[in-house]
């Protein structure tokens, strides 16, 4: 009969997801490089193991049941009024809501073990970088370097980075897979989150809220580095290259996408109170359609810093 | 812009885009091949009486599973093309399809499978279903579910219309502003949108009314709620749903429509506008739409699985506990589709744990079935291989979204690949398989003939196997940080997960083509699998007391119901008694005239639509007031019902009688 | 009102049974069902505005350096538009009892009076409308503005569709006379009359009242 055909394809789709997410953690958020992904990683398995716990034997009861109680199987006791036991309704109800309070004390505890706007407990201050998102680039503001990147983040291995984020366009979403907790950038509104990357390595980062045309180009690289590495590229960065300036910043909101990154040796101050209150210049609108697309990637360089970061407009 | 056309010129047509003219071509053909075959075989006539103005709910069901099956088709044609893209579009290739119409494609998928096909096929069998479950003759208002349908119909023709001439949106199937406003969307993409839903939506207002009046107020003697068919519960959950979630969804489209046309600033960046807002109202109405679909589906499966294991539903009261808890619970659980927007710990974790509370009902049904099926008699019937793959990977599905209830887990698979494999899993084995094992279950009934089993087989397998190569995949891919609605994806090291998806797309094209196949393949051999006895299946509930396909009134007197499973028991006792019970006393029927009403409202309310869209005012004002005159003058008539003479309802119901005891007398000698 | 001699429901002139099993008779009559379901339409209706009610809310604050609430609204005025909508309410009741008691001339003055007080109400509200826009707060001016004149005039539009209906039912009131579906379609209007005044306390209580709290 054709039903336990289904068994073996249904249990070996399960398998087979089982075997991809035990052989392949090594990449996005299973692959974790900082505090906050680290503790996420844990819960999502700790919850999918207990869960699996009581999903598989429900799977394989189920097709156990349905294969014995065929109607060809004579040696299947036929019960055609059996339609209720107060013993088997305690425990279908049971299991589902012990599961689920036990799930239930696992989020309210990680809800506030990880809240965004928590920061993170380190011996190190935080360092600050404030965050716009714009039709279709990352813009990074260091207020205490005051520098500026465009599509490439640079934090010091091991200390703790607080955000502000907030956008100038549309909403997008702020995400380092491998940094862990991803957050909303919204105009008019400032969000909070606080990351940290103990390793060092280039990590991919993009918005993962659908935001127009060029969406698809809204990537970054994130560069963590030793943190005299970073004091190094902060000092050489500063003052050497062009100046995000009002006019700079016009520039910049221009729709672009697969822009190549590049730093501002200097900010204009209070530029992004200026975007998050709705008092910057709005950016250009019109048209919001889809620049001419790049060459596909942000041009991530393989290990460390760009050599030279890319000066001028962006692409 | 002109006074007379509006906003539409020559350039609306797509000529320079080969894909869509093509396509708009090719329809266009095919319609005009219907239309003239139509008219070779003179069904005009035919159509006009029996479907188009038809108040009977069997009828109007039956067009409401047509047009959620045939916008099945072209919701299946976007997501074929977003695979393939998907799967071209890596690393340094930008696939076949630029961003503005990938875009346009995914938003038209997401919001032709939700709102044309998945509402029209669960509607549709409602439809079909409630009235003969509860044993009455039609619902309380026949002449408001035309209507309804057919407003459904012009919502449906405007997002079509949208592919031969403009463009549809590009900012998904729930057009968050700031994106849609017209500062980002200028073009008439998001208008089609909003015009369409607002028609069809109040459409389905009236499909929520009607029902929850059917149900709670026209049931057949002795039908306590206690003694509902589940099917009928899980109706009455959804439509209430719909009374108190749809609204929301009208005002919050309403604002977004002034925000565009009168500049108003309820979403925008400037002038005080808070999107935010959008968010949240979109969401109330966003959850509890997920159940609205969902529930029905879950009675389909549990009428099912009682029928095919020759069993009563196992925990009846449970079940019907179940339903409502998760009917109540769906409103309380909307933040949860933005953990991430940076709301107090305090407020993510209750939304998650409520959002979890939704996972315990949904679990006592899964262990209800199975136990239903556990001292039984199981049948593999079709709709039994639906039901056991449903269970099989929707439990796959809950596992998910309880992961994703998790707040702290939530921040890392948000908007991820991860949530696409998620709802697909729950909405494709959830609904869509609940819909054909609907489909194969009740299409006797219908029609009077069954389906053929041996495709239809081939049929689940192509989509079972399709459903778990194209979703699965996605699962990984989002915990590699995989973000959905990406036109191009820059790793190259996806390509070949993005390949087994695209073969899964592939296979549920063949499960679909199996589909239209089996159709006509049982229709020309129809003769070998005639339902001469209304009871295919050996059912339990009362649409299987009456022929196949039943007269337009379906009983010829009300059936008196004294125990659950109504028809169950008094088929049971006419096997013990060998005897049918007394013929009762025919009288005559009053039943609902047919009426043009629903189709004129809808073409004025086409007109109107496509007006507003394109800015051109004269015409949205002549259709507010053919619309309006409409009313008024089908509101003057008098006559709203016609009488079955004694003669033809007692002539039929003989004619049943003597079927019926033919089939006792057989079931007898078999003993 | 009596349901015996009410036409049935939905092909449902026989078939009753006396075993009816937990006290359900079967299918109920025309007489509820209708209104039963037109309750439900209102029902539906108010979930609309309680929709609109909670972004009022959250937008009351957002004027964008605009007009805020205590500088547009006069209490005065509301007052008496306020007053106007409730004696229409009451006359409206007034017209059912008329109705009722199938007096054709008593059941066309109400009625007409009804809508006559209704229009007043319409009147007040689109001049307190125009005067606004007329010193720059109109709808288009902040999110707040864009909130009060949707809330607001969802309601008006409400009452303008009242108004048109009142004059179909005395149309059909003076062509048909009181036959059971034309009475039930009068109750059905006066529970969308007195509907509306329910939404407009509300209005009252929560734009402009507190609205103009010192």
């Amino acid at each position: 009969m054709g039903w336990h055909e289904g068994e073996r394809t249904g249990c070996g789709a399960t398998a087979a997801l089982l075997c991809l997410l035990l052989t392949s953690c090594n990449r996005g958020i299973l692959d974790p490089v900082g505090p906050v992904a680290a503790q996420e990683k844990q819960l999502l398995i700790n919850s999918t193991a207990i869960m699996l716990a009581i999903i598989i034997p429900t799977m394989i009861a189920t097709v156990a049941v349905a294969f014995w109680f065929r109607r060809g199987n004579a040696k299947a006791v036929y019960r055609p009024d059996w339609e209720y036991s107060g013993a088997v309704e305690l425990v279908v109800w049971a299991i589902p809501a012990m599961t689920i309070m036990l799930l239930g004390g696992i989020a309210w505890i990680g809800s506030h073990a990880l809240d965004p706007a928590k920061p993170l407990a380190s011996s190190k201050p935080p360092l600050r970088v404030d965050v716009v998102s714009l039709d279709w680039k990352w813009l990074f503001i260091y207020p205490d370097q005051h520098l500026a990147t465009v599509n490439q983040l640079v934090v010091p291995a091991g200390t703790p980075v607080s955000f502000r984020l907030t956008s100038a366009t549309v909403w997008n979403v702020f995400f380092v897979p491998q940094m862990g907790t991803m957050i909303y950038t919204m105009p008019n509104m400032t969000t909070r989150l606080n990351l940290e990357a103990d390793k060092q390595g280039v990590f991919w980062g993009r918005s993962a809220h659908f935001s127009g045309d060029g969406f698809p180009g809204m990537e970054f690289a994130v560069h963590s580095v030793p943190p005299q590495q970073f004091a190094a590229w902060a000092n050489g960065a500063h003052g050497a290259g062009p100046v995000l300036d009002a006019n700079a910043y016009k520039l910049l909101s221009q729709p672009t996408s697969y822009v190549k990154p590049m730093t501002y040796s200097n900010v204009a101050p209070g530029l992004f109170e200026a975007i998050a209150s709705g008092k910057a210049p709005p950016p250009q609108q019109l048209p919001h359609s889809r620049p001419s697309p790049g060459p596909g990637t942000t041009g991530m360089t393989s290990n460390g810093l760009p050599s030279s970061p890319a000066k001028g407009s962006a692409k | 812009m002109s006074p007379i056309f509006g906003k539409l010129t020559w350039s609306a047509i797509p000529f320079q885009e080969p894909i869509p003219l093509v396509t708009s071509i090719v329809v266009i053909l095919g319609l005009a091949a219907v239309a003239i075959w139509i008219t070779r075989i003179r069904a005009w006539q035919f159509l006009w009486d029996e479907y188009i103005t038809s108040t009977d709910h069997k009828k109007i069901g039956i067009m409401y599973i047509v047009l959620g099956l045939v916008m099945l088709v072209r919701g299946f044609a976007d997501a074929i093309m977003m695979r393939a893209q998907q799967y071209f579009a890596v690393g340094p290739s930008q696939g076949y399809l630029n961003p503005e119409h990938y875009d346009q494609i995914f938003s038209a998928h997401g919001t032709i499978m939700i709102f044309f096909v998945a509402m029209p096929l669960v509607i549709g069998f409602m439809n079909f279903v409630v009235p003969l479950q509860l044993g009455v003759r039609d619902v309380a208002f026949p002449t408001l579910n035309n209507v309804s349908f057919w407003l459904a119909a012009s919502g449906a023709l405007l997002v079509n219309l949208s592919l031969f001439l403009g463009e549809f949106a590009r900012t998904g199937w729930l057009a968050f502003p700031p994106l849609s406003e017209k500062a980002f969307s200028p073009g008439v993409g998001v208008d089609y949108y909003l015009v369409a839903l607002q028609i069809s939506g109040v459409g389905t207002v009236l499909t929520g009314v009607n029902f929850v009046t059917t149900i709670l107020k026209i049931r057949a003697p002795g039908m306590s709620y206690l003694r509902m068919p589940v099917f009928c519960w899980t109706a009455l959950a959804a439509n209430l749903l719909i009374i108190a979630a749809f609204p929301v969804l009208t005002a919050t489209l309403a604002m977004l429509m002034l925000d565009r046309y009168l500049g108003f600033h309820f979403f925008t960046n400037d002038g005080g506008g808070n999107s935010m807002l959008y968010m949240n109202l979109i969401w109330v109405w966003g959850h509890p739409e997920v159940y609205i679909l969902v529930l029905p589906a879950f009675g389909i499966y549990s009428e099912v699985v009682a029928t095919f294991s020759g069993k009563p539903l196992f925990g009846y009261r449970s079940m019907v506990f179940a339903t409502l808890a998760i009917c109540i619970l769906s409103f309380t659980v909307w933040l949860h589709h933005f953990f991430t927007m940076g709301a107090g710990a305090d407020v993510n974790a209750f939304f998650g744990i409520a959002s979890m509370l939704i996972g315990i009902p949904t679990g006592v049904k899964i262990y209800n079935w199975l136990f239903t099926m556990y001292g039984g008699r199981v049948r593999f019937n079709v709709p039994m291989y639906y039901t056991i793959g449903f269970m099989l990977t929707f439990t796959l599905g809950g596992l998910t979204g309880v992961l994703l209830a998790i707040p702290p887990v939530d921040f890392v698979v948000h908007n991820s690949l991860f949530l696409v494999a998620h709802f697909h899993n729950v909405i494709i084995p959830g609904v869509v398989f609940a819909i054909f094992a609907g489909y194969h279950y009740w299409f006797p009934k219908a029609f009077g003939f069954t389906l053929d089993e041996r495709l239809g087989k081939a049929g689940f397998w192509c989509w079972f196997v399709g459903f778990n190569l194209a979703f699965m995949p996605s699962y990984l891919l989002g915990f590699w940080g995989g973000t959905r609605r990406m036109q191009h994806i820059s790793d190259p090291s996806w390509k070949p997960w993005l390949a087994v998806e695209l073969l899964g797309a592939c296979f549920i094209g063949a499960a679909i083509a199996l589909t239209v196949w089996q159709l006509l393949y049982s229709i020309r051999t129809r003769d070998k699998r005639l339902d001469t006895t209304g009871d295919p299946w050996d059912g339990r509930t009362l649409e299987w007391l009456t022929l196949s396909p039943p007269p337009h009134y379906n009983f010829a007197v009300l059936p008196d119901v004294h125990g659950e499973e109504a028809y169950w028991h008094r088929k049971q006792k006419a096997i013990e008694r060998e005897e049918l019970i007394p013929e009762p006393d025919y009288k005559p029927i009053e039943m609902p005239l047919n009426t043009p009403t629903g189709v004129i409202v809808a073409f004025f309310a086409s007109l109107c639509g496509f007006a507003i869209i394109w800015y051109i005012w004269w015409l949205a004002i002549l259709g507010l007031v053919g619309a309006f005159a409409i009313f008024v003058w089908y509101a003057w008539r008098d006559e709203h019902e016609h009488v079955i003479p004694v003669e033809e309802v007692r002539d039929n119901a003989r004619e049943r009688r003597r079927i019926r005891m033919g089939a006792l007398h057989t079931v007898s000698q078999s003993r | 009102m009596s349901t015996v001699s009410e036409a049935p429901a939905v092909g449902l002139t026989h078939g009753g049974s006396e075993d009816t099993g937990l006290g359900n008779r079967g299918p109920q009559s025309k007489s509820i069902v209708v209104p039963y379901g037109f309750w439900l339409f209102v029902l539906s209706d108010m979930v609309l505005f309680s929709a609109l009610f909670a972004t009022y809310a959250s937008l009351v604050h957002a004027t964008d350096g605009g007009p805020v609430t205590s500088q547009l609204f006069d209490r005065t005025n509301v007052a008496i538009e306020t007053l106007a909508l409730l004696v229409s309410s009451f006359i409206c009741g007034l017209a059912m009892i008329a109705a009722k008691r199938q007096n054709l001339l008593w059941t066309q003055i109400w009625l007409a009076l009804t809508g006559f007080f209704g229009f007043v109400f319409l009147v007040i509200e689109l001049t307190e409308f125009a005067g606004m826009i007329r010193i720059g707060a109109g709808p288009q001016r902040s999110a707040f503005l864009s909130s009060f004149f949707t809330l607001v005039g969802c309601h008006g539009a409400h009452v303008t569709a009242g108004l048109m209906w009142i004059g179909t039912m005395m149309a059909q009131v003076w062509a048909k006379g009181f036959q059971p579906h034309i009475m039930r379609r009068l109750l059905c209007l006066s529970v969308f009359w007195h509907a509306l005044d329910i939404i407009w306390v509300a209005i009252f209580t929560i734009v402009y009242l507190i609205g103009t709290l010192p």
